[in-house]
Protein backbone atom coordinates (compact mmCIF):
# COMPACT_ATOMS: atom_id res chain seq x y z
CA UNK A 1 0.00 0.00 0.00
CA UNK A 2 2.55 2.32 1.08
CA UNK A 3 4.84 1.75 -2.08
CA UNK A 4 1.37 2.32 -3.75
CA UNK A 5 0.94 5.62 -2.67
CA UNK A 6 4.47 6.53 -3.10
CA UNK A 7 4.23 5.51 -6.88
CA UNK A 8 1.48 7.84 -7.44
CA UNK A 9 2.72 10.63 -5.30
CA UNK A 10 5.50 10.87 -7.52
CA UNK A 11 4.08 10.27 -10.72
CA UNK A 12 2.46 13.41 -9.86
CA UNK A 13 5.62 14.88 -9.07
CA UNK A 14 6.84 13.97 -12.62
CA UNK A 15 4.19 15.18 -13.84
CA UNK A 16 4.35 18.69 -12.23
CA UNK A 17 7.47 19.16 -12.84
CA UNK A 18 7.20 18.67 -16.66
CA UNK A 19 4.57 20.90 -16.53
CA UNK A 20 6.68 23.40 -14.96
CA UNK A 21 8.93 23.08 -17.51
CA UNK A 22 6.39 23.59 -20.11
CA UNK A 23 4.05 26.21 -19.19
CA UNK A 24 4.99 30.01 -20.44
CA UNK A 25 2.84 31.38 -18.61
CA UNK A 26 4.75 32.08 -14.38
CA UNK A 27 1.22 32.43 -12.54
CA UNK A 28 0.84 28.91 -13.25
CA UNK A 29 3.99 27.97 -12.25
CA UNK A 30 3.91 29.53 -9.35
CA UNK A 31 0.73 27.55 -8.32
CA UNK A 32 1.93 24.44 -10.26
CA UNK A 33 5.50 24.82 -7.54
CA UNK A 34 2.74 25.24 -4.84
CA UNK A 35 1.10 21.89 -5.62
CA UNK A 36 4.98 20.17 -6.30
CA UNK A 37 5.28 21.43 -2.47
CA UNK A 38 2.01 19.86 -1.00
CA UNK A 39 3.21 16.67 -3.17
CA UNK A 40 6.58 16.36 -1.21
CA UNK A 41 5.44 17.37 2.20
CA UNK A 42 2.80 14.25 1.27
CA UNK A 43 6.21 12.30 0.39
CA UNK A 44 7.57 13.01 3.89
CA UNK A 45 4.89 11.71 5.46
CA UNK A 46 4.74 8.44 3.92
CA UNK A 47 8.22 8.37 5.06
CA UNK A 48 7.49 9.13 8.74
CA UNK A 49 9.64 12.76 8.63
CA UNK A 50 6.58 14.97 9.99
CA UNK A 51 8.73 17.17 11.51
CA UNK A 52 10.23 17.37 7.52
CA UNK A 53 6.94 17.63 5.95
CA UNK A 54 5.13 20.33 7.87
CA UNK A 55 8.59 22.53 7.09
CA UNK A 56 7.59 21.77 3.46
CA UNK A 57 4.32 22.71 3.81
CA UNK A 58 4.16 25.58 5.17
CA UNK A 59 7.80 27.14 3.49
CA UNK A 60 7.04 25.85 0.23
CA UNK A 61 3.80 25.58 -0.45
CA UNK A 62 3.00 28.56 2.04
CA UNK A 63 5.27 31.59 2.00
CA UNK A 64 7.13 30.63 -1.46
CA UNK A 65 3.65 30.87 -3.13
CA UNK A 66 2.83 33.98 -1.72
CA UNK A 67 6.29 36.00 -2.46
CA UNK A 68 6.74 34.22 -5.52
CA UNK A 69 3.19 35.86 -6.68
CA UNK A 70 4.12 38.75 -4.57
CA UNK A 71 7.45 39.64 -7.14
CA UNK A 72 5.17 38.56 -9.64
CA UNK A 73 3.13 41.55 -9.04
CA UNK A 74 5.97 43.75 -10.01
CA UNK A 75 7.32 42.38 -13.17
CA UNK A 76 5.46 40.51 -16.06
CA UNK A 77 3.39 37.22 -16.14
CA UNK A 78 4.71 35.58 -18.75
CA UNK A 79 8.05 34.18 -19.36
CA UNK A 80 10.26 35.46 -21.65
CA UNK A 81 10.80 33.30 -24.50
CA UNK A 82 14.43 31.67 -24.14
CA UNK A 83 17.29 33.04 -26.16
CA UNK A 84 19.66 30.64 -26.12
CA UNK A 85 19.45 26.83 -27.15
CA UNK A 86 18.44 23.99 -24.46
CA UNK A 87 20.96 21.67 -25.37
CA UNK A 88 23.68 22.77 -23.17
CA UNK A 89 21.55 23.05 -19.77
CA UNK A 90 19.45 19.47 -20.68
CA UNK A 91 23.44 17.93 -20.93
CA UNK A 92 24.33 19.17 -17.64
CA UNK A 93 20.40 18.55 -15.92
CA UNK A 94 20.76 15.05 -17.50
CA UNK A 95 24.33 14.73 -16.33
CA UNK A 96 23.76 15.40 -12.62
CA UNK A 97 20.42 13.40 -12.46
CA UNK A 98 22.55 10.19 -13.45
CA UNK A 99 25.16 10.69 -11.28
CA UNK A 100 22.69 10.97 -8.74
CA UNK A 101 20.84 7.88 -9.39
CA UNK A 102 24.48 6.35 -9.27
CA UNK A 103 24.91 7.75 -5.54
CA UNK A 104 21.80 6.51 -4.75
CA UNK A 105 23.00 2.36 -5.71
CA UNK A 106 25.51 2.83 -2.71
CA UNK A 107 23.05 3.44 -0.13
CA UNK A 108 21.59 1.47 2.35
CA UNK A 109 17.99 0.24 2.00
CA UNK A 110 14.95 2.52 3.49
CA UNK A 111 14.79 1.39 7.07
CA UNK A 112 17.15 -1.03 7.73
CA UNK A 113 18.40 -2.06 11.47
CA UNK A 114 21.96 -1.98 10.63
CA UNK A 115 22.61 0.88 9.08
CA UNK A 116 25.24 3.47 10.04
CA UNK A 117 22.60 6.49 10.53
CA UNK A 118 20.45 3.64 12.85
CA UNK A 119 23.58 2.34 14.64
CA UNK A 120 25.77 5.13 15.91
CA UNK A 121 24.62 8.83 16.88
CA UNK A 122 21.17 7.98 16.17
CA UNK A 123 20.27 5.26 18.57
CA UNK A 124 22.37 7.17 21.28
CA UNK A 125 19.82 10.51 21.31
CA UNK A 126 16.89 7.71 21.31
CA UNK A 127 18.18 6.35 24.06
CA UNK A 128 19.25 9.60 26.13
CA UNK A 129 16.82 11.72 24.99
CA UNK A 130 14.10 10.60 27.15
CA UNK A 131 16.18 10.56 30.24
CA UNK A 132 18.60 13.64 29.91
CA UNK A 133 15.87 16.03 29.10
CA UNK A 134 12.02 14.59 29.46
CA UNK A 135 11.19 15.58 25.78
CA UNK A 136 9.55 12.55 23.66
CA UNK A 137 10.09 13.66 20.20
CA UNK A 138 13.88 13.62 19.82
CA UNK A 139 13.64 15.41 16.91
CA UNK A 140 13.04 18.08 18.89
CA UNK A 141 15.54 17.28 21.86
CA UNK A 142 18.27 17.17 18.74
CA UNK A 143 17.93 20.09 16.99
CA UNK A 144 17.34 22.60 20.14
CA UNK A 145 19.90 20.76 22.71
CA UNK A 146 22.16 18.07 21.54
CA UNK A 147 22.34 20.22 18.22
CA UNK A 148 21.64 23.66 19.83
CA UNK A 149 24.92 24.70 17.66
CA UNK A 150 23.40 23.88 14.37
CA UNK A 151 20.09 25.59 15.20
CA UNK A 152 21.23 28.90 16.04
CA UNK A 153 23.28 28.67 12.95
CA UNK A 154 20.03 28.42 11.13
CA UNK A 155 18.37 31.01 12.98
CA UNK A 156 21.30 33.09 11.86
CA UNK A 157 20.78 32.22 8.27
CA UNK A 158 17.24 33.22 8.20
CA UNK A 159 18.19 36.46 9.75
CA UNK A 160 20.57 37.09 7.69
CA UNK A 161 18.83 36.22 4.88
CA UNK A 162 15.83 38.43 5.63
CA UNK A 163 17.98 41.24 6.48
CA UNK A 164 19.51 40.66 3.13
CA UNK A 165 16.24 41.18 1.06
CA UNK A 166 15.38 44.34 3.05
CA UNK A 167 18.65 46.00 2.22
CA UNK A 168 17.69 45.15 -1.76
CA UNK A 169 14.13 45.80 -1.32
CA UNK A 170 14.11 48.93 0.75
CA UNK A 171 17.40 50.83 -0.06
CA UNK A 172 17.05 50.52 -3.96
CA UNK A 173 13.50 51.93 -3.22
CA UNK A 174 14.17 54.52 -0.27
CA UNK A 175 17.11 55.91 -3.02
CA UNK A 176 14.42 56.30 -5.62
CA UNK A 177 12.49 58.36 -3.58
CA UNK A 178 15.08 60.19 -2.47
CA UNK A 179 16.35 60.67 -5.97
CA UNK A 180 12.45 61.97 -7.07
CA UNK A 181 12.27 64.61 -4.47
CA UNK A 182 15.32 65.81 -5.61
CA UNK A 183 13.55 66.34 -9.18
CA UNK A 184 10.79 68.13 -7.72
CA UNK A 185 12.78 70.03 -6.30
CA UNK A 186 11.34 69.34 -2.35
CA UNK A 187 15.02 67.87 -1.08
CA UNK A 188 16.95 70.10 0.68
CA UNK B 1 -5.90 44.14 -3.24
CA UNK B 2 -9.43 42.08 -2.67
CA UNK B 3 -10.64 44.58 -0.35
CA UNK B 4 -14.38 43.84 -2.23
CA UNK B 5 -14.68 39.96 -1.76
CA UNK B 6 -17.25 39.36 0.78
CA UNK B 7 -16.69 35.57 1.26
CA UNK B 8 -12.78 36.23 1.36
CA UNK B 9 -13.07 38.51 4.11
CA UNK B 10 -15.45 36.55 6.11
CA UNK B 11 -13.49 33.35 6.04
CA UNK B 12 -10.19 34.96 6.43
CA UNK B 13 -11.82 36.49 9.66
CA UNK B 14 -13.03 33.47 10.57
CA UNK B 15 -9.47 31.25 9.58
CA UNK B 16 -7.33 34.43 11.65
CA UNK B 17 -7.64 32.69 15.05
CA UNK B 18 -7.66 29.09 14.34
CA UNK B 19 -4.32 29.70 12.25
CA UNK B 20 -3.15 31.61 15.12
CA UNK B 21 -3.98 29.21 17.82
CA UNK B 22 -2.49 26.45 15.94
CA UNK B 23 0.76 27.78 15.36
CA UNK B 24 0.90 28.33 19.05
CA UNK B 25 0.14 24.72 19.30
CA UNK B 26 2.91 23.65 16.90
CA UNK B 27 5.23 26.20 19.08
CA UNK B 28 4.50 24.85 22.94
CA UNK B 29 3.64 21.02 21.79
CA UNK B 30 6.78 20.73 19.67
CA UNK B 31 8.10 19.01 22.37
CA UNK B 32 5.70 16.49 22.28
CA UNK B 33 4.45 16.03 18.54
CA UNK B 34 5.74 17.37 15.68
CA UNK B 35 6.74 20.88 14.87
CA UNK B 36 8.38 23.23 16.56
CA UNK B 37 10.06 27.18 16.58
CA UNK B 38 9.85 27.07 12.65
CA UNK B 39 7.19 25.67 11.61
CA UNK B 40 5.05 27.60 14.45
CA UNK B 41 7.16 30.87 13.17
CA UNK B 42 5.96 30.44 9.19
CA UNK B 43 1.95 29.32 10.78
CA UNK B 44 1.95 32.53 12.83
CA UNK B 45 3.47 34.98 9.87
CA UNK B 46 1.13 33.28 7.44
CA UNK B 47 -1.74 34.33 9.20
CA UNK B 48 -0.91 37.79 9.67
CA UNK B 49 -0.05 37.73 5.80
CA UNK B 50 -3.48 36.09 4.84
CA UNK B 51 -4.61 39.00 6.36
CA UNK B 52 -2.50 41.57 4.62
CA UNK B 53 -3.50 39.76 1.16
CA UNK B 54 -7.12 40.39 1.71
CA UNK B 55 -7.62 43.53 3.66
CA UNK B 56 -4.52 45.24 2.45
CA UNK B 57 -0.35 45.94 3.38
CA UNK B 58 -1.60 48.86 5.57
CA UNK B 59 -3.87 46.95 7.51
CA UNK B 60 -1.87 44.39 8.46
CA UNK B 61 0.83 46.72 9.04
CA UNK B 62 -1.20 48.45 11.71
CA UNK B 63 -1.77 45.38 13.46
CA UNK B 64 1.92 44.29 13.36
CA UNK B 65 3.73 47.78 12.48
CA UNK B 66 6.84 46.95 10.50
CA UNK B 67 9.04 48.98 13.17
CA UNK B 68 8.31 46.23 15.92
CA UNK B 69 8.81 43.22 12.99
CA UNK B 70 12.21 45.41 12.06
CA UNK B 71 12.62 45.07 16.15
CA UNK B 72 12.02 41.70 16.66
CA UNK B 73 14.40 39.84 13.68
CA UNK B 74 17.68 40.40 15.74
CA UNK B 75 15.55 39.72 18.70
CA UNK B 76 14.99 36.46 18.07
CA UNK B 77 18.83 35.66 17.50
CA UNK B 78 19.69 37.14 20.57
CA UNK B 79 16.49 35.35 22.80
CA UNK B 80 18.75 31.90 21.34
CA UNK B 81 22.24 33.20 21.88
CA UNK B 82 21.89 34.95 25.18
CA UNK B 83 20.76 31.29 26.22
CA UNK B 84 23.71 30.71 25.37
CA UNK B 85 25.73 33.04 26.99
CA UNK B 86 23.26 32.55 30.42
CA UNK B 87 24.62 28.67 30.43
CA UNK B 88 28.63 29.96 30.24
CA UNK B 89 27.60 32.57 33.29
CA UNK B 90 25.86 29.90 35.34
CA UNK B 91 29.10 27.58 34.99
CA UNK B 92 27.68 25.07 31.71
CA UNK B 93 29.13 25.15 28.34
CA UNK B 94 27.78 27.24 25.53
CA UNK B 95 23.93 26.08 24.87
CA UNK B 96 23.99 23.53 27.73
CA UNK B 97 20.64 24.02 29.28
CA UNK B 98 21.04 21.98 32.39
CA UNK B 99 22.01 24.81 35.21
CA UNK B 100 18.47 26.35 34.14
CA UNK B 101 16.27 24.04 36.55
CA UNK B 102 16.95 22.48 40.04
CA UNK B 103 18.36 19.08 38.08
CA UNK B 104 19.50 18.67 34.54
CA UNK B 105 16.35 17.68 32.95
CA UNK B 106 14.22 20.52 34.03
CA UNK B 107 17.06 22.54 32.83
CA UNK B 108 17.01 21.06 29.49
CA UNK B 109 13.43 21.36 29.29
CA UNK B 110 13.01 25.00 29.51
CA UNK B 111 16.17 25.63 27.71
CA UNK B 112 14.83 24.09 24.77
CA UNK B 113 11.68 26.05 25.17
CA UNK B 114 13.55 29.31 25.21
CA UNK B 115 15.22 28.29 22.17
CA UNK B 116 12.33 27.35 20.52
CA UNK B 117 10.98 30.52 21.17
CA UNK B 118 13.80 32.46 19.78
CA UNK B 119 13.33 30.71 16.30
CA UNK B 120 10.03 31.61 16.35
CA UNK B 121 10.48 35.18 16.69
CA UNK B 122 13.40 35.49 14.20
CA UNK B 123 11.58 33.05 11.45
CA UNK B 124 8.03 34.68 12.10
CA UNK B 125 9.58 38.68 11.73
CA UNK B 126 11.68 37.80 8.64
CA UNK B 127 8.90 36.39 6.94
CA UNK B 128 6.72 39.30 8.03
CA UNK B 129 8.91 41.64 6.91
CA UNK B 130 9.94 40.19 3.68
CA UNK B 131 6.00 40.24 2.73
CA UNK B 132 5.75 44.20 3.95
CA UNK B 133 8.66 44.55 0.98
CA UNK B 134 7.05 42.93 -1.64
CA UNK B 135 3.85 44.40 -0.67
CA UNK B 136 4.68 47.81 0.06
CA UNK B 137 5.95 47.55 -3.21
CA UNK B 138 3.07 46.21 -5.21
CA UNK B 139 0.73 48.53 -3.26
CA UNK B 140 3.00 51.38 -4.67
CA UNK B 141 2.84 50.12 -8.23
CA UNK B 142 -1.08 49.87 -7.83
CA UNK B 143 -1.70 53.05 -6.67
CA UNK B 144 0.41 54.66 -9.84
CA UNK B 145 3.48 56.10 -8.06
CA UNK B 146 5.72 55.85 -10.88
CA UNK B 147 8.32 55.67 -7.93
CA UNK B 148 7.85 52.06 -7.49
CA UNK B 149 9.16 49.24 -9.46
CA UNK B 150 6.71 48.34 -12.50
CA UNK B 151 8.75 45.72 -13.97
CA UNK B 152 8.43 48.23 -17.79
CA UNK B 153 9.98 51.00 -16.86
CA UNK B 154 13.35 50.12 -14.94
Amino acid sequence: MEQLINMVLLTLLALITIGIIRVRNLFAVVVLAGAYSFLMASVMMVLDAVDVAMTEAAVGAGISTVLALGALHLTKTEEAAPRFSAILPLFVAVGTGAMLIYGTWELPGFGLADTPMNTGVGLDYLDRSMAETGIPNVVTSVLASYRGYDTLGETVVIFTGGIGVLILLTAVRRRRRLAGDRDKGSAP
Amino acid sequence: MMRDTIILRVVVKLLLPVILLFALYVQFHGDYGPGGGFQAGVAAAAAIILYGMVFGVMAARKVVPQRVVHTLIPLGVLIFAGTGVAGLLLGANYLDYSPFGSHAEAGQHLGILIVEIGVFVTVSSTMLAIFYAFGGRAEDALAGDPLAGDGDGE
